[in-house]
């Protein structure tokens, strides 16, 4: 009894002493007037995390697009109600599924890839080199990375739900015979840019912060070994992907107010 | 000694418990060549870091431009960084820059300049430590004594008033090897540069610096000008300068036994 309650003690003072230096890592690395000069380095950042990631996200958010319409369409076709199925998947689409699997497959792709690349700069002196010409790696290397990740991402989970809604209106209009005047006319009645569409850029903008957040700091904290480096890389996609879920689950219950 | 630019007032400092350095103080005069030798694992690497405030003492003080160290804001310790340069054992060029962007890199974030000048600034850099062709190459591209030379042409690009070499000889052919102690002797001399040089390479060291410092296990066993340490007959300082295995410095981390060691594994 005494050793777990030892093991949980020294688990908590770890918690506590992990978020207070990934807090001061992101304080240093945002705070401050913004430099014009760095502006060139985001662009490259939202280049590197955003665009490079286009087609993972394009192939996903299609086959997702297609798969609800195909299984909207079985079972909305029972109760003769096919024409709702362009309502169903866009608001499926919109607020939930492409806010929240495009933040994991950025998670997986992009941020694995941030972690490895900070965390070997790491072992290879570049960061404590930039500082000791006087450069703040935290202001040169971490801030355009965030705010490359920070903008991409929910540019990507837009693109998710667009691209996803274009597939299903390939399965169901083109495939499946679904009428499409009443699969585009019921979408645009019933989703609205405020209540649905916004909501779901407000979770990607969470997801997005999280995200990019613990990739950062996974990469500033991590073991300058291969063994550390690899760990690291794991823990940010496994952390990043809990931590989207459980986010979800919140803003969902807030913002929708169920 | 004449001014100090680097002053260690009783600095000791440990590192996951294990003691580092015990009441160190040393003095670096302006514009002088200090050497610091020492056996490998004596913290000689930890003294540079220390210098440059990326990790702090755990008691004593260090002034550098006679500021102390422990009271600089962070945004101050990065100003102070901009007057030294520093070589790392391992180069520790940005991967992701080539030869030309890397030793160009302090002069853009830290100057004005406009790209011609720049340009100027970083050929005349690398054409004196042989690399000028290289200049479009990506660190991948050259060997670790070839990218130990780019990064002293880096670590000099600003010309700064305390430049620090971490075992800047080692991995590097006598040609090589020739070259870059002018240099660092040239350097020196014409900037009115002050150095410090970390190394085991007893030879060379005792050729550049004007002062040395010998430690081991934490402490200085000896320090003078080059002769004086040739003459020095402390048995520890002996040791070290004639290369013998056995006498006061341990060649052997601490452990047990040998055959107390040995036998243990056979009776398990």
């Amino acid at each position: 009894m005494n050793i777990l309650a030892w093991r949980l003690g020294r688990f908590a003072l770890q918690m506590v002493s992990s978020l207070g230096r990934a807090v001061r890592m992101l304080f240093f690395a945002l705070a401050g007037s913004p430099q014009l000069k760095n502006i060139p380095l985001v662009v490259r950042q939202i280049y590197q995390l955003g665009v490079l990631s286009v087609l993972i996200i394009v192939c996903s958010g299609f086959s997702i697009g297609a798969v609800l319409a195909l299984q909207g369409y079985a079972q909305l076709a029972r109760v003769g109600s096919e024409s709702a199925l362009g309502l169903g998947v866009a608001l499926v689409l919109v607020m939930e599924i492409g806010p929240v699997v495009s933040a994991l497959l950025f998670a997986g792709r992009a941020g694995s890839a941030i972690t490895a690349e900070i965390g070997l700069m790491k072992a290879t002196e570049q960061i404590a080199s930039m500082e000791m010409m006087g450069v703040d790696p935290l202001r040169r290397i971490f801030a355009p990375r965030f705010w490359g990740g920070f903008i991409a991402l929910p540019l990507l989970a837009l693109m998710f739900s667009v691209v996803g809604i274009w597939g299903a209106s390939l399965v169901a209009v083109d495939w499946l015979g679904v009428y499409g005047g009443s699969f585009w006319s019921v979408m645009e009645e019933g989703v609205d840019f405020f209540d649905h569409v916004l909501k779901g850029i407000v979770k990607s903008v969470v997801f997005g912060f999280v995200v990019i957040w613990i990739a950062l700091f996974q990469g500033y904290d991590s073991l300058p070994t291969s063994e550390g480096i690899s760990k690291a890389t794991t823990n940010t996609v496994v952390f990043s992907s809990v931590w989207v879920l459980v986010l979800d689950f919140f803003l969902t219950l807030m913002m929708f107010q169920l | 000694m004449s001014e100090a630019l680097v002053i260690f007032d009783k600095v000791s400092y440990s590192y996951n418990g294990k003691p580092v350095f015990h009441d160190l103080s040393i003095e670096v005069p302006v514009n002088k060549t200090i050497g610091i030798m020492g056996p490998s694992g004596t913290g000689k690497t930890t003294l540079l870091k220390l210098i440059g405030g990326q990790i702090h003492p755990d008691r004593g003080k260090i002034f550098v431009y006679g500021q102390d160290l422990s009271t600089l804001s962070r945004k101050e310790l990065f100003g102070l960084r901009k007057n030294m340069g520093m070589l790392f054992q391992s180069g520790a060029l940005f991967s992701d820059l080539s030869v030309f962007e890397n030793v160009a890199f302090p002069l853009r974030e830290h100057t004005d300049l406009n790209s011609e000048l720049i340009r100027y600034l970083v050929l005349i850099k690398l054409n004196a430590v042989g690399l000028r062709g290289t200049a479009n190459l990506f660190p991948r591209e050259l060997s670790g004594g070839m990218q130990r030379r780019v990064a002293l042409a880096r670590a000099m690009s600003l010309d700064p008033d305390l430049i620090m070499y971490d075992e800047p000889f080692t991995g590097l052919d006598p040609i090589a090897l020739g070259v870059i102690s002018n240099l660092i002797r040239n350097v020196g001399a014409v900037y009115d540069t002050t150095s410090i040089i970390v190394s085991h390479d007893i030879e060379e060291t005792l050729t550049i610096a004007d002062y040395l410092y010998v430690l081991s296990e934490g402490e200085i066993i000896g320090h003078g000008t080059p002769s004086e340490l040739k003459n020095d007959k402390s048995k520890r300082l002996r040791q070290f300068l004639n290369g013998l295995p056995d006498g006061p410095v341990p060649f052997h981390y601490p452990a047990i036994d040998y055959m107390a060691d040995l036998i243990s594994s056979v009776v398990d």
